[in-house]
């Protein structure tokens, strides 16, 4: 067993760990700090797997906008409600009790599949080398890149409409 | 065990974790982030299946997810910031107002 492997095992225990803890912790910004590390760690996991684009866009965007925009939000809505003394809702175990029996089924099917071993250490995947996928993504791929902006957009001029319309049924 | 099963359970494990997040959890923006938990787990697997088949258009899609995580988030924040604004409360078992 080499080093790289030892950290990939390393990085999805801390990965796991951070999605126990958001289950548990009480306060929202403590939840937030677990997805923090959670995501760090899988950040992780993609460098030790070779694929560091991936690596460094999800320490970027995830951890870098979302969850900073998600932390500013917990600051700004100081709110008390119920919902800081009583964590769980009512469906608490039925909901545990089919979360466990989705992720046995879930894990069964993986092992039977019987899929062949990634190797991670073994520097940078092909097909995740900025060039080539830059090259492909805007030679064969345009089309979606453009209809993503035009989703960030229609997303951006949301949010506004939401926001505003809020405030007139305020006012 | 090999890497792909034990990335691949990784990823249904950290699925399964965020939706009991999102059943069990009451505040509003502790559902919301439990959701991205499940797209991240989502875009594990992901990258673990097309580093396998070794394709481009895996990579693209892996961004072409993250886009719409970003959009996902840009409008849901402003929904629960309304939702508390009216409410003053981000317990969703007091938005009851959306009952028909």
């Amino acid at each position: 067993m080499t080093i790289d492997q030892l950290l990939v095992y390393f990085f999805g225990a801390c990965a796991l760990l951070g999605g126990v803890l958001m289950l548990v912790a009480r306060h929202p910004m403590r939840v937030a700090l677990a997805l923090i590390s959670c995501m760090l760690s899988l950040a992780g996991i993609y460098a030790m797997l070779g694929v560091h684009v991936v690596a460094v866009f999800q320490v970027l965007i995830y951890v870098g906008a979302v969850m900073v925009f998600m932390v500013y939000v917990i600051m700004l809505l100081d709110v008390r409600d119920p919902s800081f003394l009583r964590r769980y809702g009512h469906l608490l175990v039925p909901a545990v009790v089919l979360g466990a029996l989705l992720a046995g089924a879930l894990g069964v099917s993986a092992i039977r599949v019987g899929a062949p071993a990634i190797q991670p250490g073994t520097g940078p995947a092909p097909s995740y080398l900025v060039q080539p996928f830059s090259v492909e993504f805007l030679r064969e791929y345009w089309l979606h890149f453009e209809l993503t902006s035009v989703l960030l957009v229609a997303a951006v001029v949301a949010a506004i409409a939401i926001i505003r319309s809020g405030r007139r049924s305020d006012g | 065990m090999a890497d792909t099963q034990l990335l691949l359970g990784l990823s249904f494990a950290l699925f399964a974790l965020g939706l009991v997040g999102v059943m069990v959890r009451r505040n509003a923006l502790v559902m919301l982030m439990c959701m991205e938990l499940m797209l991240n787990a989502v875009i594990l697997a992901l990258v673990t299946f097309s580093l396998e088949t070794a394709t481009l258009s895996g990579a693209v899609l892996v961004f072409l997810i993250f886009v719409v995580a970003a959009a996902e988030i840009a409008i849901a924040i402003p929904i629960v910031l309304q939702l508390s604004r009216q409410r003053s409360s981000l317990d969703v078992e007091g938005y009851d107002r959306l009952k028909g």
